[in-house]
């Protein structure tokens, strides 16, 4: 992947991760907003889009929201942890 | 002509709860009281004769055939209109009724072709069964009067004719096109001997109002009106019924064939769904199933600048197999996938994810949902529980407040929009939030109530402000949300709700919409009876499409207008099987049943069934795979029925991604968009050659049946089957009906499906379970699937896509009745001859402004690229909005439309997009190239070389 399109694709990422911070963000608590972004994330993307954007985290600002980042470094605190889905649906 | 199959009673069924018994020719009988005379009589097995009456229309009673007598009443009524009462003795055959029929027979006959022999209708002309009914033998009255045999046909529609020698002014024709469509296109003009049928104003029918439904063909009971197929081919010898494989209504349809060739398609009355009506597609566009377009070999190509390689099967499977396999051997097992369509059947969705989760090892499948409804099912479980809409199409008859938004059913789902605008006409309120004046907003005999005509992008921002006034205007139905919902979230959505932020007079200056108009408008939702919300994408694809469903559903909640008959969240979805798409675990995410793939219990089900250990990780959507495609991490891609290079957002993004994949297999009828990058070409089945089932917007699972061979040898199905197997994961399904069987296994709410079942039944609602054998018309009646239903805070948040001095218009797109999503199947029809291009829409405002007049050529720039479009200007669209279709490629419609998505769901934001536009005079740079791509690509196709064994 050449430079250009590296920077695209975090961008891209970013993107992502901030536009599911801004729904998140109307939550009451805090904690429930990030556990929220967090639990977004570990549901709908794949283990190396996360790892992509963690990444990019080591090299300092990468235009994050501050609920969305609290997030991330909490996915990669426990890259194993489940995601919580929704109740209801076919679960039995 | 009706269907071959033809059982009429005469007149509609009625529902009561009170019965009547009385009657006829000495047998007693009971039926529910409104029940017509005629109906009983057919009921207890005694035909009167009819031509003016049908099951399909209301009586009418002016053929007279029907007379009959009925103790202690004076003459002789009509039975057709007379209502059945306690007691009531009718007889149905004397000497006197049968001379006054005989009579009523001959004045008919005597001006009317004598042509039986060679007439369409012969042997299923209802005149021709009346006249031999009551004994007609001789015709007293000639032909030497005036009569109307000399009657000029009107040839003008493609696909019927109207011949008024063979008409009997029954009025059939006249009456299905008000009752049935809604159009009242149709009028008989003139009186007595001079009363002759017309459209319109007299003019053809082609340059009339009628869309072609085919209503009035169907109604006709001669060969007046007559479908040009039957004309050219003769009458069906039998007939097959099955599921229409366009639109998300999914009418039952009898598919009249000789042998294997299809003669008509003809609705099936009994169908759940359409209860025996059509649209223009559905009807007639069905000749794209035997277009000479239609590739019927196998073909290979190592890169996309060479001939194709017309190859046998097992070439063509081996090849694509080795292929992948290479390619994860080469980048890692993560590095292909696959994507299904809503134009596939469950089982072959259901396959194509089996296929990819078991046999490529990944959880990198998607399906065109994701571009059009994934914030439905996103939106929809997150609220109330399940990831669908909750009532049946019938529930819109007990519906009194009927609020569409972001929707065009007339255009989109025609066959429920004629449902509906019935029961707008019986009364009901019409609340329309489009920023388009659709044809809905005023309509023969309806007329919208408000039509919020929002700017694009604002949907949140107008729900919010419909709450605003619901929860501070005391209008929330407290006793319903303290039993039903979850209290603790009603009460931040309501303090959220309450903020004067979202008020209607804070949100006028966002929505655009007189802050009036949205308080009055809530109100009527609120208060008006039962209040029934359809949408549309004009909800789901914005950058908070999500946050829109969820804003959909906190309202239904709050007004208690959900769980019962009339009410409900009603997404309309765009294809035939989206629902169905996602149900069979087509999303990256999820298994069967919307279960996630991280459930450890759900996939060990699913392992043990499958034989293989299953990722608990989810996989790439569509979107993604075009990003990892452009990183060099996604290179092998399987596509079933799916054409993401036409109907996915900024072309040029999608194309870039395609180009950059090694291995491209494509499973397709035709050379579509997307095959024009392919490296394995894999020909397809129409719905006509295969079995399954498809699941509409009402969750009612239809089946669709095979009325002919596979032209290409093999059903999609069986290709799937063929690949796995190539591939080294073990496939043995014998007919789709073992899928279901898998299916019913695998997922709770599909575990009473099956085809016997559906043969029984006809079609299904799920969940369909030992809880619901006979399926789930209504949803979420004592509980929400979720338990107490979940209220949801939907902040607005602007797009990111914003108009300035260098975009200053918003684009927004939308589809035409005659042609359907990317137009592979309708533009192969003779319906181009009501829509042959996309055009663009504008404001006369907008156009002045630009020196824009009708049909001059118009450039439209956005950030991701640009086209060249003809204008129609017209104030159908709003100033500072233009507006257009996406069938044609060429049109590059997704050109202009940008990366921007559903922070939830990835859903594009077609809806909106900023864009200039001025007046050009010769096409765009990407159409030029686009051109010389396809005519290239088409000589490769053309000149391909032919090396099959076999």
């Amino acid at each position: 992947m050449n430079d250009a399109r590296h920077a695209n694709d975090a961008r891209h990422l970013v993107q992502m991760a901030n536009d599911i911070g801004n729904f998140f963000r109307a939550q009451d608590k805090r904690e429930d907003a990030v556990a929220g972004i967090a639990n977004h994330i570990a549901s709908y993307w794949t283990r190396r889009m996360r790892d992509k954007l963690s990444a990019q985290l080591q090299h300092g600002d990468v235009g994050l929201d501050e609920l969305p980042l609290e997030a991330l470094r909490r996915l990669a605190d426990h890259p194993s942890a489940k995601p919580s889905q929704p109740t209801g649906g076919d679960a039995g | 002509m009706q269907s071959i199959v033809n059982d009429d009673l005469g007149t509609p069924a009625r529902v009561s709860a009170t019965l009547v018994t009385l009657t006829i020719d000495g047998e007693a009988i009971t039926v529910p009281e409104g029940t017509s005379v005629l109906r009983a009589a057919a009921l207890v097995g005694s035909n009167i004769p009819k031509l003016c009456a049908t099951d399909q229309l209301e009586a009418f009673g002016s053929c007279r055939l029907c007379l009959v007598q009925i103790e202690g009443m004076k003459g002789l009524p009509a039975s057709c209109t007379t209502p059945v009462a306690p007691g009531m003795k009718v007889s149905t055959q004397n000497k006197q009724l049968a001379d006054i029929r005989r009579g009523v027979m001959e004045l008919y006959i005597s001006d009317h072709p004598l042509d039986c022999l060679t007439c369409p209708a012969n042997g299923h002309c209802e005149l021709q069964d009346m006249a031999g009914a009551v004994g007609l033998r001789e015709v007293r009255y000639g032909y030497e009067g005036a009569n109307h045999l000399s009657a000029v046909k009107d040839t003008s529609n493609p696909y019927f004719t109207f011949d008024p020698a063979k008409c009997i002014v029954c009025s059939r024709c006249v009456r299905a096109c008000d009752e049935q469509q809604g159009t009242f296109a149709l009028t008989i003009q003139g009186r007595g001997f001079g009363s002759s049928v017309a459209a319109s104003q007299d003019e053809s029918f082609m340059d009339s109002e009628c869309v072609s439904c085919g209503a009035c063909v169907q109604a006709c009971p001669t060969a007046t009106l007559s479908e040009n197929t039957l004309i050219e081919k003769g009458q069906a010898e039998h007939s097959v019924v099955t599921t229409c494989a366009y639109c998300g209504v999914g009418c039952s349809f009898r598919a009249e064939m000789q042998g294997e060739e299809l003669v008509r398609m003809v609705p099936n009355k009994d169908g759940h769904a359409n209860h025996g009506h059509s649209c223009v597609k559905g009807r007639f566009a069905i000749g794209y199933a035997t277009h000479p377009d239609r590739i019927l070999k196998p073909m290979i190509r190592a890169k996309i600048s060479d001939p194709w390689r017309e190859v046998s099967w097992a070439e063509a499977i081996g090849h694509a197999a080795s292929e992948l396999k290479r390619i994860q051997k080469k980048y890692g097992r993560d590095s292909i996938g696959g994507i299904t369509s809503s134009r596939c059947s469950n089982e072959e969705t259901y396959l194509a994810q089996k296929l990819v989760r078991a046999g490529f090892g990944n959880n990198n499948v998607d399906t065109c949902a994701r571009v059009c409804h994934s914030p439905t099912g996103y939106g929809l479980k997150q609220t109330l529980g399940e990831s669908a809409g909750t009532q049946n199409f019938d529930s819109v008859m007990q519906a009194d407040v009927i609020m569409v938004i972001g929707a065009n059913p007339t255009d989109g789902h025609p066959v429920f929009a004629s449902q509906m605008k019935r029961r707008l006409r019986q009364g009901a309120h019409l609340i329309i939030a489009d920023p388009r004046t659709i044809d809905l907003v005023r309509t023969p005999h309806i007329e919208a109530d408000h039509h919020l005509k929002l700017k694009p992008g604002t949907n949140v921002a107008l729900i919010n402000s419909l709450a605003h006034v619901i929860v501070t205007e005391g209008l929330v139905k407290e006793d319903f949300v303290r039993a039903r919902c979850d209290v603790e979230s009603f009460e931040r959505w309501r303090s959220f709700a309450a903020e004067l932020k979202n008020s209607p007079e804070a949100m006028e200056s966002v929505t655009g919409v007189p802050a009036a108009s949205v308080r009055a408008a809530a109100r009527l939702y609120a208060t008006g009876g039962n209040g029934a919300i359809y949408y549309g994408l004009g909800v789901t694809e914005h950058s908070q499409g999500s946050t829109m469903v969820m804003g959909i559903a906190n309202l239904t909640m709050a007004t208690g207008n959900i769980g019962r008959e009339g009410v409900g969240v009603n997404p309309l979805r765009g294809q035939n099987n989206v629902q169905g798409s996602c149900d069979m675990g087509s999303f990256p995410h999820e298994f069967p049943g919307y279960r996630h793939v991280s459930n450890d219990a759900v996939r060990k089900q699913f392992e043990g069934e499958w034989g293989v250990s299953l990722l608990g990780e989810p996989g790439l959507r569509i979107p993604n795979m075009f990003e990892a495609a452009l990183d060099g991490e996604f290179k092998g891609l399987y596509i079933e029925g799916e054409d993401i290079a036409q109907s996915d957002p900024n072309t040029q993004h999608v194309t870039a991604a395609l180009e950059s994949m090694e291995c491209i297999i494509v499973q397709d009828l035709f050379l579509n968009e997307s095959a024009k990058f392919a490296h394995v070409f894999l020909p397809g089945s129409s719905f006509l050659e295969k079995d399954g089932t498809f699941t509409n917007a009402e969750r009612r699972i239809s089946p669709v049946r095979k009325v002919m061979q596979p032209k290409s040898g093999y059903a999609d199905w069986e290709i799937t089957q063929l690949l796995a197997n190539a591939m080294g994961y073990p496939m043995s399904y014998t007919h789709p009906s073992e899928i279901m069987d898998e299916i019913a296994r695998l997922t709770p709410t599909f575990s009473g499906v099956s085809f016997a079942r559906l043969d029984e039944l006809g079609s299904i609602q799920w969940p369909c379970n030992a809880a619901h054998p006979l399926g789930t018309p209504t949803m979420h009646i004592e509980e929400f699937v979720r338990g107490k239903g979940r209220f949801l805070v939907t902040e607005y948040v602007p797009t990111n896509e914003k108009v300035n001095a260098t975009f200053p218009l918003i684009l927004t797109t939308g589809r035409i009745l005659s042609q359907y999503n990317v137009g592979a199947q309708t533009r192969r029809t003779e319906n181009n001859r009501w829509h042959e291009e996309d055009r663009v829409e504008i404001h006369p405002n907008d156009a002045e402004e630009r020196g824009i007049g009708e049909g001059d050529w118009v450039g439209i720039a956005s950030r991701a690229g640009e086209t060249v479009l003809r204008a129609r200007v017209t104030e159908r669209v709003q100033p500072g909005v233009i507006y257009t279709t996406f069938h044609f490629p060429e049109s590059g419609a997704n050109v202009i439309t940008t990366d921007n998505s559903d922070w939830a769901t990835n859903c594009p934001e077609y809806k909106v997009t900023a864009v200039q536009a001025t007046r050009v005079s010769q096409p765009s740079e990407w159409q030029r190239r686009f051109h010389e791509f396809s005519d290239t690509q088409e000589s490769l196709l053309k000149n391909a070389v032919v090396t099959a064994t076999k």
